[in-house]
């Protein structure tokens, strides 16, 4: 198919055709406030559908008019139909404007884009260790409701998720009144500092792993702040995982999510195409520069 | 030339063997005598150090991040005569410590412009010898001649000043600013103009910038962390000419920004690859502040106060005088 | 082949101004670029114009949608996929060849629809060089100077009095066909004379005989960590001139503007050596200079290979080698790895 996403061949030159880089139109129905600076944004195509199909780990791009464009991962997982949610942390110029927004705004939406997480290949049969950090569970919320709504596909289940504090956990009432409460599924929770009225485990990501001394016979899925996945990676590595074993998904800056604005280019790859997920044996592959 | 260029790398080797200075600031040889690069020396690099009739970049902003990095001894940095007006005014705004360089000046008699040289139609340059008058100028098509007078870089056709302002010491034999020509003739015609035909001029130069920044990134007074251009919330931030109000805003904003503080160093309009005369837009401005404020020369004196940072009660109201008619 | 009297060329634009808007180098303010031909525009034979041909076909900056709003509501709007019919005359072979690799980016998959456009809409006409000079060294790249007939439709020639005209392509056929009133059939005698002329003093170019050996898609480990990177990187003042003259840059920014016509999104020239390049709320992934220069040249000669077929993203047209403010340029890193051997 050409360019323009309509019926001609794909060598035919279109000058009727939709660019990649035009967004269109969506509506924003539903905002969640999750932590004092992570909101949850429901994304409805103005037809009332899902705008695309995406699979667990894509991203996509929004657009706020006059302010700008930026990558997303899509947080809902593709087994959730009818709209795509998107956790959001308050962090620059166009995310405050995304927080200031109210519901029944309409906003710009164009994707899917970048690879995703290999649910229906490498990971089948797998059992599964997710390890998230702060808004770091926003890509990795999509595979799990993906693992959950076909978990006879999978193996053992374990959720190792950490914030700076009980306030800064998204999802937390997802994973306390859900996932916490589904057979096969392990939750483990901590946060960085002491708090009052936390009773859970109190600790870095990358100690309470080692503590946790899982098997190594599981398939890792990181991700979170580059600091933690730093010290996970390392902890993982000791605990016997292979590299192999272990996947993680990367964020650099985006413009045009097609591998053409040259931003996200490391190495011979490109983020937003050839990534944002990457295996870590692969990442070794790349320049240490993302 | 060829004699300066001996004495300034017998001399680097000297202070460095002897403990004076531990790094050294100079230009590095390239592939065609005019292609000289910026380069900090060791003694084992010393030996690329070139000096040359090319040798027009002004070294002394490179001493920002130097001086902050030099933790023991001093960094040799070689000054031309208007090159040093840059580094007192750089020593005023406390961008680079004294203490940490050791400055040796170098005599000038006005640096060439290989542009100007392939302009006269002289083309395939692979060799310049400058005897001082003219110069001998080897290419792919044979060799050519040409007076040095015709090929000076622009910012040397109106030099300012011979002198060097602040040195530890001086090589190189003193050259007469005579043939210098009045450095305000075209601020002065431009001012003739109407201001249409004023319009007119800057429309046709701006109108072919490319953005690229360069006349930034090597402007000595440029020395903001983060330039107003670069930040996303400013609301001006931008890359290139979304409309045409725009490009011409980043230039003015900019001549704004430096004014009383650009020495006239003339490397804005020499690095420009669209050959923009962005040095009248500051020129301007130091033109009306002698007019309003009495003569000043940004780094004539370290530590000195520019008058538009200098209240006095005699400070004339540019305004009112505008109105007068009188400026 | 055909002819035209040199003293005629303004007979032969108005033919070509006929169906198609043409578009040449043509001095302005003291300095050379692309621009549109009117009666009485006059063509500038510089060897090279201080922009590359690049932006007749990715414009330094261009206009891809409009955006309404009204309250909460948004509207959309594509601007126009250009439908110009353009001719391009007096590029270079060095220029042509940009064109191959830029199509290589944005022709495929997903398509440019704004480039492509203007690509399929142009007839591409080249001119050899009567007088390349000590920057160029397109001959490193595969490029002939002489003979620019790679990715060309016509090649021109300017030798004694006159102009000599050969079609290359399909699109050049038809071109020629509509214009053959102006053109008169000539020999090859004097475009083969001179364009032995130009081989020889090819040989003569000092950079023209870089070896690229160290350099391919599989050479990251060798070239990323090693040590010129830091000396190459020095000087450099991080300005965009290297990368907004080079014919074979295509990084992008797409920035909305919201002026007095509503919501604007465009797209403009980026350079991978300005600090904000990959800069994000929480930093960047390339802090330093050298890691952004290193960037620049790493991708134009080993990660661009690595994805085209052992393509290098350099056409040696010499642009950088002339206007780098501190005179660093591709042939000098090229130099450093060993390119001088």
């Amino acid at each position: 198919m050409c360019s323009c996403n309509h019926d001609h061949e794909k060598d035919h030159v279109c000058s009727c055709g939709t660019d990649k880089l035009v967004p269109i139109p969506a509506v924003v129905t539903e905002i969640r406030t999750e932590t004092p600076d992570v909101k949850t944004f429901r994304v409805v195509g103005l037809d009332g559908s899902n705008c695309f199909d995406h699979k667990p780990g894509q991203c996509a791009m929004l657009t706020i008019p006059g302010v700008g464009e930026a990558m997303f991962s899509i947080t809902s997982s593709p087994t959730e139909t009818g709209y795509k949610d998107f956790s959001i942390k308050r962090c620059g110029h166009l995310t405050d404007w995304l927080h200031s927004m109210e519901v029944g705004q309409e906003i710009g939406i164009r994707g899917p884009y970048g690879n995703p997480f290999p649910v229906d290949t490498e990971f089948k049969g797998q059992n599964l260790l997710f390890i998230a950090g702060g808004i770091g569970l926003a890509p990795l919320h999509s595979v799990i409701n993906y693992v959950r709504a076909n978990r006879e596909n999978y193996g053992t289940v374990d959720i190792l998720y950490g914030s700076r504090s009980a306030d800064d956990l998204v999802d937390y009432e997802e994973i306390k009144n859900v996932w916490e409460k589904e057979d096969g599924i392990n939750v483990y929770l901590t946060i960085d500092r002491e708090q009052e009225g936390w009773d859970g485990h109190v600790g870095f990501v990358p100690s309470y792993l080692k503590e946790l001394a899982f098997e190594a016979n599981k398939t890792a899925i990181i991700c979170g702040p580059p600091i933690m996945i730093k010290f996970v990676l390392q902890a993982l590595l000791e605990m016997g995982f292979e590299k192999t074993q272990v996947y993680t998904t990367l964020e650099l800056k985006m413009k045009c999510g097609i591998g053409k604005c040259g931003r996200c280019n490391v190495g011979s790859k490109y983020v937003c195409k050839d990534g944002p997920v990457f295996r870590l044996d692969e990442l070794d592959e790349l320049p240490d520069e993302y | 030339m060829q004699k300066t260029a001996g004495l300034i790398k017998k001399r680097a080797l000297e202070l460095l063997a002897d403990g004076t200075v531990t790094k050294v600031l100079g230009w590095e040889e390239g592939d065609f005598i005019y292609d000289v690069t910026p380069a900090f020396f060791d003694k084992e690099t010393i030996d690329s150090l070139v000096f040359s009739s090319f040798c027009g970049s002004n070294l002394s902003k490179y001493l920002i991040k130097a001086c902050k990095e030099q933790t023991e001894g001093k960094i040799l940095v070689f000054l031309k005569p208007c090159d040093t007006f840059s580094f007192n005014q750089l020593l005023t705004e406390h961008r680079i410590d004294r203490e940490k360089v050791y400055v040796v000046g170098v005599e000038c008699k006005g640096m060439l412009d290989i542009e100007k040289i392939k302009a006269l139609g002289i083309n395939g340059v692979t060799k310049v010898i400058d005897n001082g008058e003219s110069l001998n100028i080897k290419t792919i098509y044979g060799e050519k001649t040409c007076e040095r007078s015709e090929v000076l870089l622009e910012k040397c056709t109106t030099c300012k000043s011979k002198e060097l302002v602040v040195f530890d010491e001086v090589l190189g034999e003193k050259a007469e600013n005579e043939n210098s020509q009045d450095r305000f003739a075209q601020v002065a015609a431009l001012e003739a103009m109407t201001t249409e035909e004023r319009y007119a001029f800057w429309q046709g130069e701006l109108s072919k910038c490319i953005r690229c920044n360069a006349c930034r990134n090597v402007c000595p007074a440029c020395s903001c962390m983060k330039c107003v251009f670069d930040n996303i919330q400013s609301g001006v931030a931008s890359k290139s000419n979304a409309d045409t109000f725009e490009e011409k805003m980043f230039h003015i904003i900019r001549a704004f920004h430096v004014a009383g503080r650009c020495t006239d160093c003339g490397e804005c309009s020499r690095v420009c690859p669209q050959g923009i005369p962005l040095h009248l837009l500051n020129r301007k401005f130091i033109k009306d502040i002698n007019e309003l404020y009495g003569d000043y020369q940004a780094g004539e004196e370290a530590g000195s106060r520019a008058p538009l940072v200098n209240f006095t009660f005699d400070d004339a109201e540019p305004s009112v005088i505008h109105e007068r008619g009188n400026s | 082949m055909y002819y035209i009297e040199k003293a005629k060329l303004s007979e032969l634009f108005s033919k070509i101004a006929e169906n198609r808007s043409l578009y040449l180098p043509v001095k302005k303010n003291g300095q050379t670029n692309f621009a549109h031909w009117e009666e009485g525009t006059e063509y500038c034979d510089d060897l090279k114009t201080v922009k590359s041909a690049k932006d007749h076909f990715f414009p330094q900056t261009e206009s891809l949608m409009h955006f309404k709003t009204e309250g909460k509501k948004i509207q959309i709007n594509q601007d126009k996929i250009p439908d110009e019919k353009t001719v391009l005359f007096g590029v270079r072979g060095c220029d042509a060849k940009s064109f191959k690799i830029l199509d290589s980016v944005f022709m495929s998959e997903p398509q440019d629809a704004f480039y492509t456009a203007r690509r399929e809409n142009s007839v591409v006409i080249t001119t050899a060089c009567s007088s390349p000079d000590e920057a160029c060294f397109c001959g490193v790249f595969g490029v002939d100077p002489a003979d620019p007939k790679a990715d060309s439709d016509v090649v021109t020639w300017f030798a004694g009095d006159k102009l000599y005209w050969e079609a290359v392509s399909e699109k050049g056929e038809a071109l020629t066909e509509e214009i053959k009133d102006v053109l008169s059939s000539s020999d090859e005698k004097e475009v083969e004379e001179e364009k032995a002329r130009i081989s020889e003093i090819t040989k003569l170019l000092p950079l023209n005989n870089m070896s690229l050996s160290a350099f391919g898609g599989d050479k990251t480990d060798a070239l990323f960590n090693a040590p010129q990177w830091d000396k190459l990187s020095e000087a450099c003042l991080g300005c965009g001139s290297c990368t907004f003259v080079c014919p074979t840059c295509q990084c992008y920014d797409v920035r909305d503007y919201n002026g007095a016509n509503g919501i604007q999104r465009y797209r403009c020239w980026d350079s991978c050596m300005f600090s904000d390049f990959t800069m994000m709320a929480h930093g960047t992934n390339r802090p330093t200079q050298k890691q952004r220069f290193r960037q620049r040249f790493m991708h134009k000669l080993v990660y661009f290979p690595a994805n085209n077929n052992g393509e290098f993203s350099c056409v040696g047209c010499g642009r950088c080698v002339a206007r780098c403010p501190i005179s660093m340029n591709i042939a000098k890193v090229i130099k450093s790895f060993g390119g001088d051997k």
